[in-house]
């Protein structure tokens, strides 16, 4: 396991060197970019619209019996925006592009293209790395901006639509914007950040280890969406340990 | 980068080359040399260290001991890439099956942007002609058959104009035409450009056919190097069992 993680370490630390040849692989960044949010924003608005729906609905009846019906929704806000969002987005993208990242990478290991790239001089971190992990880092923020407007407008149609919160959408929006700030927002796309750089290097390197036929192909595709979730909840507590202070 | 202004094959000297997977030792101590423009072949039985050897020669992989001399020169196996012009083509081809055909032979010259777009097509165009096959530029490599993509693969190391070119079974799983089609192009090649080749097989017909010298490796180990007639005539049993292995069907004969 600390070799695994060591391993992923030395790959992010070789990626952010070869970060000046960038530029050179801006056709391959905007495809990866394109295939992550055309692959992911029709699925990341139905999760975060539900996502902000059931904050509003587990909670809203509580606060609103309590009298605090003008706490809903700072309280859907809050934890759409800092917690829910960035951590639900990034275990979304490390099933759907994550596992996909690691089975392509996974078989052009297997059937010796890599090899191949190697034989010809092109460093497979430059070609296959550093394209996935930028578009990655940029595309998972932004899907999470996306995904913290849809959420709080899940929770706003809940609280007025359902009979035991009826709060208005105006009155909504009022107590959210009395409790969320901007930098609440930046906390969690900060967050996202973190989390996609985790996600592309664990699916890469898990991706670059392949050994075997179909059937490794397969372990390393598990491998790389268990160990990224797992990375992601630990280090939700980190990161959300850290910026609290 | 590479050594562009030599254009012609390099010489190579493999010394007490070693190599263990897992406790298990593949290479026991190979030694050869290759001379500039030679066809070398080495043939030997499946599981012998073949191919093992073909990656140590491409620095795909690193030797427990032992070292290449490159025209003379030691090379570390992460720089050989680097400092000299080489080609490996693969048993299964390795075109990047995400890539066109055209994309693939062109690949090098694309990622290291040593000529125009506009160049580089020509140049695409001129080596997959040279290999017979004008009108795949555009299809992928999951459209193409055995021996095409193994001319693909050849035309992609043509691209690198390589001072040694290395060929892993190249007529594995190819039909007898196709095969010497394939034996055709690795004897011009040399004709044509002078390139090292080296050559690691199981077919004897192909072997005899292209070799200027011919290694025979058996169980990490070379057994003999010589020319196809010294190999032919080399008193060895094994040599001469694995020279002459043939599939015979004992004719039955029934009395229904």
């Amino acid at each position: 396991m600390f070799q695994n993680i060591g391993e992923i370490v030395l790959l992010f630390w070789r990626t952010l060197c070869a970060l000046p040849f960038a530029w050179r692989q801006r056709q391959k960044i905007f495809d990866q970019f394109f295939e992550i949010g055309n692959a992911s924003l029709l699925m990341v608005c139905v999760l975060s619209f539900f996502i902000g729906a059931v904050i509003s609905l587990q909670t809203g009846p509580v606060l609103v019996e309590r009298g605090l019906a003008s706490a809903v929704g700072g309280l859907v806000g809050i934890s759409v925006a800092k917690e829910l969002a960035p951590v639900m987005m990034a275990i979304l993208i490390a099933g759907r592009i994550g596992s996909a990242m690691a089975a392509e990478i996974g078989s052009m290991c297997v059937y010796q293209e890599i090899d191949a790239l190697r034989t010809m001089n092109i460093n497979p971190i430059h070609y296959l790395v550093l394209p996935r992990m930028l578009a990655m880092a940029v595309a998972l923020p932004l899907l999470v901006v996306f995904a913290i407007l849809v959420g709080w407008f899940g929770g706003a149609v809940v609280a007025e639509t359902n009979s035991h919160i009826g709060v208005p959408f105006a009155a909504f929006f009022d107590g959210l914007r009395d409790t969320v700030d901007l930098k609440d927002v930046a906390n969690g796309v900060f967050k996202s950040f973190c989390f996609a750089v985790i996600i592309g290097a664990v699916s890469c390197h898990q991706g670059l280890m392949t050994i075997g036929g179909p059937r490794g192909i397969g372990r390393s595709v598990t491998k790389a969406v268990v160990n990224s979730i797992v990375l992601i909840v630990i280090f939700d507590y980190v990161l959300t340990r850290f910026l609290l202070k | 980068m590479n050594n562009s202004d030599n254009n012609s094959g390099v010489s190579l000297q493999v010394r007490g080359l070693r190599k263990s997977f897992g406790g298990q030792e593949v290479l026991k101590g190979v030694d050869f040399e290759v001379q500039r423009g030679e066809i070398f072949v080495v043939m030997g039985p499946s599981g012998s260290g073949k191919s093992v050897l073909l990656k140590h020669l491409i620095g795909l992989e690193t030797p427990d001991t032992g070292e290449i001399l490159i025209n003379g020169e030691a090379v570390e196996p992460d720089k050989i890439a680097a400092k000299y012009r080489m080609a490996l083509v693969f048993q299964s081809g390795a075109l990047l099956n995400s890539l066109t055909v055209g994309e693939n032979v062109g690949l090098y010259l694309t990622e290291h942007r040593l000529k125009p777009p506009e160049e580089i097509n020509r140049i695409v165009a001129e080596k997959l002609q040279a290999v017979g096959l004008t009108d795949a530029t555009d299809k992928m490599p999951g459209e193409l058959s055995g021996g095409m993509k193994k001319r693909v693969a050849i035309a992609r190391a043509l691209v690198v104009e390589p001072q040694l070119i290395l060929y892993d079974e190249p007529t594995s799983e190819l039909d007898p035409l196709s095969a010497v089609v394939i034996g055709e192009e690795i004897v011009e090649l040399k004709n044509q450009i002078r390139v090292t080749s080296i050559v690691v097989t199981h077919d004897r017909e192909l072997a005899f056919g292209v070799a200027d010298r011919i290694a025979i490796i058996n169980e990490g180990r070379i057994v003999t190097i010589g020319t196809p007639d010294e190999v032919k005539r080399f008193d060895d049993p094994l040599v001469q069992k694995f020279l002459r292995a043939d599939f015979k069907r004992e004719t039955q004969t029934s009395n229904l």
